[in-house]
């Protein structure tokens, strides 16, 4: 009987073991690998760090104070019309608007660092990727390349990748954790994501927002690869039996679940601009192309406003 | 005949729900054939269903609370032993459409038909007696929210049995909530659901705002208010502000699947991000109304068993009032990933974490009240202890959550519902279970049983952590929310020691009602013959528990901050009274039950398209409405001979027993 608990308890402390061993290498998000998804990581390192300098004190002096001060503990003072003190109260409010000050600056200088918007610092020119969300599978096209795939996500590392991205279903998200930040995919509307791979590897990417039944398998992989093997990757999907036009297109709009990988050698010129002006802009006319309400837009308001309002489709 | 109502609408092919709907069945037939036997239908119809003693709404709403506590859990712990067998290729025993629909009425219940019915409760049971008023300012209508609460409770749990209920997530974004791509009766459910109840509880904010404006007991000053009353008073400032804006969100999605009108479509000029913006307009607000209450608990519940006042009070309330105001303008965060400019992201983040600055000093408030007293360690004050270490973690992580640059990696993850779930059960729930462990001496005149109250905190506590940390963890693992199935075999691991927490948290729960039932067996034995078991500071220490019907017979002149304590020390607390006077009360009223009814048909006719129910219905609440507005036969007078002989009776219980109460030592 003793051994048996023995046992189990061994078995138990080794399943926790394992899952702290298993450590880092799970924890993608603690794993980066390119620019982006590192300084997410170091922002959240620093972040918790700096409020910790708050939290583990309030943690002790909680079990401390409550301990000392419990009601059998006689030898402990007591005031009970002790409520003010002007020391404490000024401390209690500094403490916590300095570190709050502090946070505060590092995250103005990160958000316009980290924005999603911002192209990146490279003397590679940047490879162009237009994204788009279906029910459930996640379209790539290459427009530079005049080739797309389906659920799979070629990228050539040290290159900056500009992504456009639009749903022509419902909202989700665009993530690909271990390159960094994610942004919303909406249909009519075109948001932008600026990643880049250090090195080769497969990581996961997903839908991070909840898109209906078929979500839990909206996932691709992300092959970051070489500039030679991407230019091999290119001439495989050349290679595919199928171009994407209407009809590929067409069939593919439809809902299906856990989509396998898909090439397509080809894709109609302007499918991306066309999806995204399927949904309409504030015009009635489905002729008038969003890129001139873009650039009324633009003229009146200049370019924060175009950033902040992005139900105006933009092809730069 | 029955619109989109017919047989297929029923689920008679998922044994799971099948076997739910059965049970739940059976219940209210042994409820209803118990009622019969002992004839209680009269006592429950004339003491509680058409009463306007806030006393006893706010019962009800804590035991509707409760009810779809154990409703809300079920689905917890499906969604976790779902998660920690639909590994590598196991698809579980949950399909998607059935899976969507639990996490989605988890949502909803556990915030509208959970949390805030239990914090209505609450308020209804405290507010007024702590302000020393006889009831809340519009009796009536206390009781038309309560029902219309109640129609939103029943609306949610028919969509158990009859059609489904919405697959779209808690917050029914469109377009996924659109017709097009949500053509079933779900969204509708959640739809009328929530905007009946939330009627109810915008009426609610009006009627306690104006109580707490108008009705305190004489003296008393807003800053002698109670820190409790406090809350509550912001709270409900807080409701009045937010709600419309659920009401307006909720009818603009209503006109899109109903009219065919395109506020949040795809397609025609509509935009979805608006009803984005608008529900966290709301959304946001409501963590707020939620936890600002908890607070005042953990402010009432640590001043009295540390036998000392609340340090800092004036601290306290002006940090209530600064996140009350600040809680309005950081609903952007929920979605930095929406592609706002960094100026705009970076606005929200930083006014979203300037809200741990007053939550912080609130944290050290309450430490510095337990510094140099006499910390009593029983389950009200294990709760706050556990709330102060459990709610700093949570903080932590909110707080980096509002660092946008962070926040593109975590939104949306597990990393996310550990954050939440950390705030409202470390925070919201503790604090809710400290206040009932608290004041359910003062409406029932005896006190629970500690040892099992404090079985029930660890239970939650060490449940909590074993439940949560993994999903910290899975965050960081990449794991997004609201997965049916993965094939990561990084993630199982942690799953099922996920699904290991929830069923511990499960004790919790048990622990929490073996107490009611031990306390309530052994109730004989721990009497509240004082009014006051806690030796406590407030104005609702100063009456029996429970309270006459009409709270006080002479209105208290309030001097102090802690009003009761101070009587106590000047000696003049529990006097018998030389002379008493007639006192005015509200009648009982039927008419919140039967606009409560016709609600019910009205939303069930909506969801299914009858509208010969819908035009009855609406006919029956408009009809109803009148009645009542004519009947002039609303108020009547407690005769002095009526209040003489129930004070007495107090004061002879409390002259029998002053020698084992060593603080009553006045009389």
């Amino acid at each position: 009987m003793k051994k048996k608990t023995c046992l189990s308890l061994m078995k138990a402390s080794g399943l926790l073991a394992a899952l702290f061993l298993s450590g880092c290498d799970d924890w993608v998000l603690m794993d980066p690998k390119g620019p982006i998804g590192q300084s997410g990581k170091s922002l959240i390192l620093t972040a918790t760090w700096l409020m910790l300098i708050v939290v583990v004190p309030v943690i002790i002096m909680t079990l401390v104070f409550a301990w000392k001060y419990r009601a059998s503990n006689k030898n402990a003072t007591y005031a009970p019309k002790w409520a003010h003190s002007h020391a404490i109260e000024v401390v209690v409010w500094f403490i916590p608007c300095v570190i709050i000050g502090v946070l505060a600056l590092i995250t103005w200088k990160t958000t316009h660092e980290l924005d999603p918007y911002k192209p990146l610092e490279s003397e590679v020119k940047p490879l162009h990727v237009q994204v788009v969300a279906l029910d459930w599978k996640w379209l790539f096209i290459y427009p530079e390349q005049n080739i797309a795939s389906v659920n799979e996500l070629a990228i050539p590392t040290g290159t900056p990748i500009a992504f456009d991205i639009t749903s022509a279903s419902v909202m989700n998200a665009f993530f690909i954790p271990q390159l960094g930040s994610q942004i919303y995919a909406m249909a009519g509307m075109n948001t932008k994501l600026h990643l880049l791979a250090d090195e080769p590897g497969t990581y996961m990417g997903m839908s991070a927002n909840y898109s209906g039944s078929g979500f839990s398998g909206m996932k691709f992989d992300t092959l970051a690869m070489s500039t030679t093997d991407f230019n091999a990757w290119v001439e495989k999907v050349k290679a595919a039996p199928q171009p994407l036009e209407k009809e590929q297109y067409t069939e593919l709009v439809k809902p299906s679940e856990a989509n396998p990988v898909a090439h397509f050698s080809s894709v109609e010129s302007n499918l991306y601009q066309s999806i995204l002006n399927s949904y309409g802009s504030y015009c009635q006319s489905p002729s008038a192309t969003a890129l001139n309400s873009h650039e009324a837009l633009n003229s009146k308001a200049g370019e924060e406003a175009q950033q902040v309002s992005m139900n105006v489709a933009s092809e730069e | 005949m029955f619109g989109k109502l017919t047989l297929d609408s029923f689920p008679f092919h998922e044994p799971i729900i099948v076997v739910t709907v059965s049970i739940i069945l059976l219940a209210g037939l042994a409820v209803v054939a118990g009622l019969t036997y002992f004839q209680k239908w009269g006592y429950l119809w004339s003491e509680w269903l058409t009463s306007v003693d806030h006393k006893k709404i706010g019962v009800m709403y804590i035991f509707v609370a409760m009810l779809m506590l154990v409703r809300g859990f079920a689905d917890a712990i499906m969604m976790r032993t779902q998660l920690a067998l639909a590994d590598a290729g196991n698809a579980g025993y949950l399909p998607p459409e059935h899976y969507d629909q639990i996490f989605t009425a988890h949502g909803v219940i556990m915030i509208i038909f959970m949390a805030m019915p239990f914090m209505i409760g609450l308020f209804n049971i405290v507010v007024p007696l702590q302000i020393g008023a006889r009831d809340v300012a519009f009796p009536f209508l206390n009781s038309v929210s309560f029902w219309l609460f109640v129609v939103g409770v029943v609306l949610i749990n028919l969509s158990l049995g009859i059609g489904e209920f919405a697959r779209t997530g808690w917050l029914a974004y469109p377009p996924l909530s659109e017709a097009t791509y949500s053509p079933g009766v779900g969204v509708d459910y959640y739809i009328w659901a929530l905007q009946i109840s939330g009627i109810g509880t915008t009426l609610t904010g009006v009627n306690f705002f104006v109580t707490i404006m108008k009705m305190r007991a004489p003296g008393m000053r807003l800053m002698q208010m109670p820190v409790f009353t406090w809350t509550a008073l912001c709270s409900n400032i807080i409701i009045m502000g937010a709600f419309p804006m659920l009401t307006v969100a909720l009818a603009l999605l209503t006109f899109d699947r109903y009219l065919g009108m395109h506020f949040f479509t795809n397609t025609a000029g509509g935009d979805p991000m608006l009803y984005v913006n608008l529900i966290w307009a709301w959304g946001h607000p409501e963590v707020y109304i939620l936890i600002l209450p908890a607070f005042g608990v953990f402010s009432e519940v640590t001043a009295t068993f540390s036998t000392k006042r609340l340090f800092a009070y004036s601290s306290m309330v002006y940090a209530t009032a600064a996140i009350a105001v600040l809680s309005f303008i950081v609903w952007l965060h929920h979605f930095f990933t929406m592609g706002s400019g960094a100026n705009v992201n970076a606005f929200f983040g930083i006014a979203t974490m300037i809200i741990a600055i007053p939550t912080g000093v609130k944290i050290f408030n309450w430490l510095f009240t337990m510094y140099r007293g006499r910390v009593q360690f029983n389950a009200p004050i294990l709760w706050t202890i556990g709330f102060m270490i459990t709610f700093s973690i949570g903080g932590m992580t909110g707080v980096l959550l509002a660092v946008p640059g962070a926040d593109f990696l975590l939104h949306n993850s597990l990393f996310l519902i550990a954050h939440f779930h950390n705030v409202i059960i470390g925070g919201v729930v503790f604090g809710y279970l400290a206040g009932f462990g608290y004041w359910f001496p003062k409406v029932f005149g005896f006190t629970l049983n500690d040892k099992w109250g404090r079985r029930a905190f660890w239970g939650w506590l060490v449940g909590f952590y074993v439940a949560f940390v993994p999903l910290y963890i899975l965050g960081f693992m990449g794991m997004t929310r609201r997965l049916n199935h993965y094939d990561n075999p990084a993630w199982h691991p942690y799953l099922v020691v996920a699904a290991i927490g929830a069923f511990i948290i499960l004790g919790g729960i048990l622990c929490q009602f073996i107490q009611l039932y031990v306390s309530i067996r052994d109730r004989k034995d721990n009497m509240d013959v004082t009014g006051d078991p806690w030796n406590a500071r407030t104005l609702e220490w100063s009456i029996s528990s429970p309270p006459p019907f009409y709270n006080f017979a002479h209105m208290p002149n309030v001097e102090d901050l802690d009003a009761h304590w101070d009587n106590k020390e000047k000696g003049i607390a529990y006097k018998r009274p030389a002379s008493f006077e007639k006192i005015h009360m509200p009648k009982n009223a039927a008419a919140g039950v039967f606009i409560g009814l016709f609600s019910v048909g009205l939303g069930f006719g909506l969801i299914w398209y009858i509208w010969w129910m819908v035009i009855l219905s609406a006919a029956g609440i408009l009809a109803t409405m009148i009645v009542r507005a004519f009947n002039e036969d609303v108020d009547y007078y407690v005769q002095v001979d009526e209040v003489a002989r129930i004070e007495n009776a107090h004061h002879d219980v409390l002259e029998k027993n002053a020698s084992s109460h060593p603080f009553v030592t006045q009389v």
